[in-house]
């Protein structure tokens, strides 16, 4: 995400259509993106929890939290339910304690903010790519290429994306540990990644093939192929910078998708195990206690809509930031 | 199509027989020992070659097909034999059958409430672009496709059953058998699912309805002093509902394949949920066949809404 908001601020200038004083599209962009209060403040909501989620072992150490030790006097002997009020909040464990084990919520969600960040982040920027690149060569080779990479497009979005990526969780993480990656956790996170780009590209890249069949017959491209440009540089320096506009689009909306899709995935049991949490696996524990302590189901389900809800209000923003319907500057 | 579909067989044939390390060693779970291990590779054919796997499939599809024919019991498999469960001792295509109508009351209830909502309130922020309501409206959109169906089912359950005590705990029940415990159970999900997709619409018909109500033939008609009531759901709805009835179809066949999550916290014997419980359980015949009949739904749907186009939009035909 962050990387993505650099493209925009430090990205390939694009040629734009000008006006008195010329001004390229980013400067444009970033000036009424600057206007938007409400996407400012969401911008920087969206940098303090990158920050929050690298810098989660320093903050915990801080606060002399952390989310893998147990904690038994916190919980009551008999049942091990916790000990106070809203799930044991208390000035040691400032968001509670977990049932059972009395390990800290709080360090628990900095630590889950951590791996869902990192799980979308990374499926988002592989999507951007596996989906750009495609796009292209879809939309400028035509004929048979195209044909092919829209087939398998078809047959990719065939498949039920919750359902398949739940249905080769088992399968593909066993391949994924015999491929040499350490078994749990590293490999599930990085099956995670790889199933939401394998099976997120298509919809980028089809955007992107549209765009790029229109901006193949515009003259700058006729006069780099009269001048002997390679097929490389036509593809990635003369068109692709004139397609930042619905790519970062794509990209700010789809990454709150895949914290969605992320979550919902552990919350089902597919994500990563225990000790390690992400928001899905809390609110999956919780369905057994929550009707004891509401806490649980709260309190990580309010930063996971927080999060998604300030993603979605940046995807906005940019996307109406880049409409050239919407009023001038 | 057909090819789509055949490709469709071969892909989810692949994915499931050739990525797994050894989909017999799936079969046998904890403290296997090799004896069961090669009986039950035997049993499910996986000591052919593959070719010939996916042959025995496809013939399956069409035939039926006969497992560990050579043994004492053999397995029989009518046509069309999706597989056959060893975990569970039932064809793939008799356990989707019986889970299949608690996944399509849901899918139903939902999209008729998610389209009378979405749409209706979708034209309501359209037509008072920019005031208050349609900015309340966008609002709630926002807030509706933002929160994930799981935290708003729980958060569901929490208030309306176990605080307020106003539904019964969800149980489900045939339509046929109890009514009034069918609507109770239903009505939470229902409402749920609603919810998340109504958000999506919302948006839709909003900025479709925008687009067409600048259209000039909108101008004319209102200049031809056609009552307002009819310049918008006659010329303007009209020419707006092409995308919303793509995204409503692909949505309901894929709601069809089953509401994974919204199942399992309902607890609604669905398709959905046996997935989910298949993938617990490595039970990989049920998986393959559930993926298969679920692409299947959208592949048809894609074909119905492409169709669907020319009744809608009289400016796409067919050529003839």
């Amino acid at each position: 995400m962050l990387a993505l908001e650099l493209a925009v601020a430090d990205g390939p200038a694009t040629p734009v259509a000008n006006e008195v004083a010329s001004r390229s599209l980013r400067q444009i962009v970033w000036a009424r993106l600057r206007r938007d209060k409400l996407a400012m403040i969401c911008l920087l909501t969206l940098i303090f929890l990158y920050l929050l989620a690298i810098f989660a072992p320093l903050i915990c150490d801080l606060l002399g939290v952390d989310p893998y030790s147990f904690d038994k006097e916190s919980i009551s002997d008999s049942g091990g339910g916790p000990v106070g009020p809203w799930g044991g909040i208390s000035t040691e464990h400032p968001l509670g304690v977990e049932w059972g084990t009395g390990r800290d919520i709080f360090a628990q969600l900095l630590y889950g903010l951590r791996i869902s960040l990192l799980i979308a982040t990374t499926a988002t920027i592989l999507t951007v790519c596996f989906g750009t690149v495609l796009g292209i060569v879809s939309g400028y080779a035509r004929g048979k290429t195209d044909a092919v990479i829209g087939r398998i497009m078809d047959l990719i979005l065939a498949f039920p994306f919750l359902l398949i990526i739940l249905a080769l969780s088992g399968v593909l993480t066993q391949r994924l540990t015999q491929l040499g990656v350490p078994d749990g956790n590293p490999s599930r996170i990085l099956y995670l990644i790889i199933v939401l780009s394998i099976f997120g590209w298509p919809y980028l890249a089809r955007i992107v093939r549209g765009q790029v069949l229109s901006v193949r017959e515009r003259e700058f491209v006729e006069s780099s192929v009269a001048m002997g440009a390679s097929r490389f540089r036509i593809l990635f320096k003369e068109i692709l910078p004139n397609l930042w506009a619905p790519i970062l689009v794509y990209a700010t909306l789809t990454l709150p998708t895949y914290i969605g899709t992320e979550a919902a995935l552990s919350f089902l049991g597919v994500g990563v195990l225990p000790p390690d949490t992400s928001f899905g696996g809390m609110l999956g524990n919780s369905v057994s206690y929550f009707s004891v302590v509401p806490s649980y189901l709260f309190i990580p389900g309010t930063v996971l809509v927080v999060l998604v809800v300030t993603f979605n209000l940046v995807g906005d923003a940019v996307r109406d930031a880049l409409d050239p319907r919407a009023g001038r500057v | 199509m057909v090819i789509l579909l055949l490709l469709l067989t071969l892909v989810v044939f692949i994915l499931f027989s050739l990525l797994p390390a050894d989909p017999a060693r799936l079969t046998c779970g904890k403290g296997c020992t090799p004896a069961v291990l090669e009986a039950n590779r035997h049993k499910l054919g996986l000591d052919l070659p593959v070719i010939q796997q996916y042959w025995e499939f496809m013939k399956g599809l069409f035939v039926g097909r006969i497992y560990a024919a050579d043994s004492p019991d053999p397995v029989v498999c009518n046509a069309p034999c999706l597989g056959y469960s060893f975990k569970r001792g039932e064809e793939v295509l008799v356990l989707i059958k019986d889970r299949l109508p608690a996944t399509i009351w849901l899918a139903l209830g939902a999209f008729i409430l998610w389209l009378a909502a979405g749409i209706s309130v979708g034209v309501y922020a359209a037509l008072r672009r920019g005031r208050w309501q349609d900015k309340t409206v966008m609002g709630i959109s926002l807030a509706g496709y933002s929160l994930p169906s799981f935290f708003l089912g729980l958060m569901a359950i929490f208030f309306i059953v176990i605080r307020l005590q106003l539904l019964p705990y969800p149980s489900y029940v045939s339509p046929f058998e109890n009514p009034i415990q069918f609507f109770q159970t239903m009505l939470l999900p229902w409402i749920v699912l609603a919810i998340l997709y109504a958000a999506f619409y919302m948006r839709l018909t909003r900025n479709q309805m925008l687009e067409v109500l600048g259209e000039d033939y909108i101008r004319t008609a209102r200049a031809k002093g056609l009552p307002e009531r009819i310049v918008i759901r006659k010329h303007a709805l009209r020419a707006g509902l092409t995308p919303i009835v793509t995204a409503a179809g692909l949505d309901l066949a894929g709601l069809l394949g089953g509401a994974i999550i919204t199942e399992s916290i309902f607890s609604l014997p669905g398709l959905g949920s046996l997935a989910v419980n298949s993938v617990n359980d490595a039970d990989l015949p049920v998986i393959v066949g559930i993926t298969l009949v679920t692409a299947t739904f959208i592949i048809v749907a894609n074909l119905i809404v492409d169709l669907l186009y020319a009744v809608i939009d009289p400016r796409v035909r067919l050529v003839s």
